[in-house]
């Protein structure tokens, strides 16, 4: 779920007519206060992170004058919460209240609809003032259909307590803030505390939205780089990895790593899953026979070969792991022969240097265990293929027997050499790469085996050279599903003419920075 | 019996015309799912393995209604438009295959199917499977491997996740028993048919004697199963599998979440919930044969 920093929550809130205190935020120690000198004293600082509970940790601070706020600032700037890093923080007017309430929004999955909670009492965690005031709670569940009105939220704040004239203007905002969690996609939407001030104003002093992933995409003003749940920012591997997936609508994939530096303790172990389910069977399997886990990847959904070898290209750019398991439900739909040979273009063109075992059950999965074990059996580690008969659990003994015959060594990043093209060859555009083929070679070649590998139809024969049968900007839009049969035919079967290049941006430079880092 | 489809229900496809309507409209014919009608707006006169193609929902149930249930393979952003348009045609059961939808458009398309009396299964579902009668989605990905994995008998399966609704039921034919249905929930936070509505079903179906669950971290399903068994509003023998053990703190909406949401959505909460009221959970997923098994005497 992405989450909105407070500042990023204020802004929205501003939008739909909620009054929020002046202020903004800094970078550097003389933005914050040259911030501070221009709403006027007394302000208050705030870390800007996606925890809550900033106040009880020391990320919060009150300040009369710019020499306070010099100090503080330089105090929060760079300071480390769990794995992330304070680059924020947010100048506020501070302002005299009156009173503190709660207003949240969430979604209640039993009922499916959006429910309203408020409390006249704030400041503090909702889950205490709701144990030691219950009377000073109240929530209702939100019709979709209809919306939130104001006269509803003023029953549910009469029902919280709140007696007086300011019961429309709590009406008429949380009406407003309820508008703001619709439109905005959020998750949850909370201002805690929501707050009367001594004039009179209801004013958010804090605020913390949380955007529906999947509903990110229709926010682009959000700027959210990675719509998917992080404890931290993303690290530059992540962010390779959600390019790919952003440019290729085709399955899932996602990517993130446990530890960013993986210690070489001979524990860990990269990690490739396919579903959900499947896959956290898998992870406790592995976790059980004792390694430890440095990514966790997941790619499903029938993704093509193309998405599978980026997965495994990405997963193997991280070094000191000393085995590669991947492992799915074991019964899954798709053909599982489309990851067999993601692996394979990957595992090759990186030489894997540490053992793998990959559990493909499904859809023909002898087709895709044979292909793992015909094309990968001279790499100088071994791959193992599985099926759906073999339990996460055998194939997680498995790979520790195998990672101790490799006497656990280290896995070693290799450059990330891409496809040069001469300028000769014949090209075919895919979606997401291009097919080159070197028509001289093929001269040489009697088999021609690439064409009979294409099961999409998409290659033919003309003059004993293979060419596209399609229209370009069919094969552009999908028709050629970037299967890779065709040259890992060409490879084992054909005379070497044919390469896909998939290109991973960001990919060289990670890669190159890593060994560089490797060599000390 | 079998629960939601069989081979008499009539089946109508959205976005037939795509990578994925076409290749699952292919399982869905060949394992005798009744598919009469296809829709892609702006596509309408063209056929897909046989299927007549129509521009509007409204415009195929004139020609082949009623309809009884929509299987949806549009892009996410799609789904909701798609699933509207079928529920104002008058289709009672949906069936929301893709993956990424916008959660306040599952909300909105829940709010008018309860209006319409219509039901939803998924978002983000591999589909619902009656071995031997019909199979909407994908499950089993092909026919021949649907015939092969899934066969008729007394479980009544219900999971959270794709891979491993196939995984448990293929399980259990392995052990010489069935499935009277194989539904996958779907693996969102807020889904149309969540456990408990699966599980009411399966207590009222004649062929299911067992239900088997597989469940996971995160919403309150299960914990609504068990207050199903404690009510006694569910009889039959339940077992079940909670995935996520090992896996970080559940996923919570937010602090206000716990307020709606108690102390559910842990695997603990889930798993004593389920015991405490008389459910058999066991601790790996391999387990489940036996323990059904063992429910049915066998
Ligand atoms: S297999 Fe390779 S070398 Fe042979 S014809 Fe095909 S592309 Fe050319
Ligand atoms: S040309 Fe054919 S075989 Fe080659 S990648 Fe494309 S679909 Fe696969």
């Amino acid at each position: 779920m992405a989450k909105l920093f407070e500042y990023q929550s204020k802004e929205i809130l501003k939008k739909y007519g909620i009054k929020i205190p002046d202020g903004g935020i800094a970078k550097t120690a003389d933005e914050a206060v040259r911030i501070a000198d221009e709403i006027g004293y007394p302000v208050v600082i705030k870390v800007q992170i996606w925890e809550t509970g900033r106040k009880g940790k020391g990320g919060i601070a009150f300040c009369e004058d710019a020499e306070c706020v010099r100090e503080n600032a330089e105090k929060f700037l760079g300071m480390k919460w769990g794995q992330f890093t304070v680059d924020t923080v947010l100048i506020e007017k501070r302002l005299p209240i009156k009173a503190e309430y709660f207003a949240g929004f969430i979604i209640d999955d039993s009922t499916a609809q959006p429910v309203l909670i408020f409390s006249s009492i704030g400041g503090s965690g909702i889950e205490e003032i709701a144990k030691e005031h219950p009377d000073k709670v109240a929530k209702m569940h939100i019709d979709y259909g209809r919306g939130l009105y104001s006269y509803q939220a003023r029953e549910v704040a009469r029902k919280a307590g709140i007696r007086g004239k300011i019961l429309n203007k709590i009406g008429t905002t949380l009406a407003k803030l309820y508008k703001a969690m619709r439109e905005y996609d959020a998750r949850s939407l909370e201002t805690n505390p929501l707050a009367l001030t001594e004039d009179g104003e209801i004013v958010a002093l804090d605020a913390h939205i949380v955007i529906d992933d999947y509903g990110v995409y229709r926010h682009p003003d959000l700027g959210i780089e990675i719509a998917r749940e992080f404890p931290r920012p993303a690290t530059e591997l992540e962010k390779i990895a959600w390019n790919v997936e952003k440019n290729d609508y085709r399955g899932t994939f996602y990517f993130i790593q446990m530890v960013t530096d993986v210690p070489p303790d001979g524990k860990h172990i990269a990690f490739h899953g396919a579903g959900g389910g499947g896959s956290m069977m898998s992870m406790d399997a592995v976790l059980n026979a004792g390694f430890k886990i440095a990514n966790f990847t997941d790619t499903s959904g029938n993704p093509p070969a193309s998405k599978v070898y980026r997965a495994a290209k990405i997963i193997l750019s991280q070094p000191n792991v000393v085995g590669y398991f991947a492992s799915g439900s074991g019964v899954a739909s798709q053909e599982q022969f489309h990851s067999a040979r993601g692996f394979v273009k990957a595992f090759l063109e990186d030489e894997v240097d540490i053992p793998a075992v990959l559990r493909l059950g499904g859809n023909y999965e002898e087709v895709a265990i044979e292909i793992l074990h015909t094309y990968l059996k001279d790499l100088p580690v071994k791959v193992e293929g599985y099926g759906k008969d073999d339990s996460p659990d055998f194939c997680a003994e498995r790979l520790k027997k195998l990672v101790e015959e490799n006497g656990g060594k280290l896995h070693k990043v290799k450059p990330h050499k891409e496809f040069e093209p001469k300028g000769t060859e014949y090209k075919i555009e895919t979606m997401t790469g291009a097919i080159y083929i070197d028509h001289e070679v093929c001269e040489k070649c009697d088999e021609k085996p690439c064409v009979e590998a294409c099961q999409y139809d998409v290659i033919e024969l003309k003059d004993g050279k293979p060419v596209l049968k399609i229209d370009p900007e069919e094969a552009r839009k999908g028709k050629c599903t970037e299967c890779l049969a065709c040259e890992i035919a060409c490879r084992f079967h054909g005379k070497g003419a044919l390469h896909i290049h998939l290109p991973i941006p960001g990919l060289k430079e990670y890669r190159d920075k890593i060994i560089k880092e490797q060599g000390v | 019996m079998a629960i939601l489809i069989d081979e008499n229900t009539r089946v109508l496809v959205q976005g037939i015309t795509g990578r994925e309507g076409r290749t699952r409209t292919r399982l869905m014919k060949e394992y005798g799912t009744n598919v009469v009608a296809g829709v892609t707006p702006g596509k309408g006169g063209q056929e897909v393995e046989g299927i007549p193609v129509y521009d509007t929902v409204f415009e195929a149930w004139e020609k082949h209604g009623p309809i009884d249930a929509s299987a949806i393979f549009v892009p996410a952003p799609l789904v909701k438009e798609a699933a509207l348009e079928a529920i104002e045609a008058g289709v009672k059961l949906l069936l929301l295959v893709p993956d990424r939808v916008p959660i306040h458009d599952v909300l909105e398309i829940y709010d008018y199917a309860k209006k319409k009396g219509a039901r939803f299964i998924g978002p983000n579902t591999l589909g619902i499977l009656s071995p031997g009668k019909a199979v909407m989605g994908m499950i089993g990905g092909r026919a021949k491997s649907a015939r092969e994995w899934f066969k008729p008998g007394p479980v009544g399966v219900t999971s959270r996740s794709g891979g491993i609704t196939s995984a448990i039921s293929y399980y259990i034919s392995k052990a010489g028993l069935g499935q009277s249905t194989i539904v996958h929930v779907g693996g969102d936070a807020v889904v149309g048919l969540p456990h408990p509505e699966i599980v009411k079903l399966f207590e009222k179906d004649p062929q299911t004697e067992v239900i088997v669950m597989f469940g996971e971290i995160g919403t309150s399903q299960e914990e609504r199963v068990a207050e199903l068994i404690k009510n006694k509003e569910v009889t039959k023998p339940l077992v079940a599998f909670i995935g996520g053990k090992a896996a970080q703190k559940g996923t919570r909406f937010s602090h206000a979440g716990a307020i709606v949401e108690g102390n559910r959505g842990s695997w603990d909460s889930k798993v004593n919930a389920l015991r405490d009221a008389g459910a058999i959970v066991v601790d790996r997923i391999t387990d489940i044969p036996e323990a059904v098994k063992k429910v049915l005497g066998k």
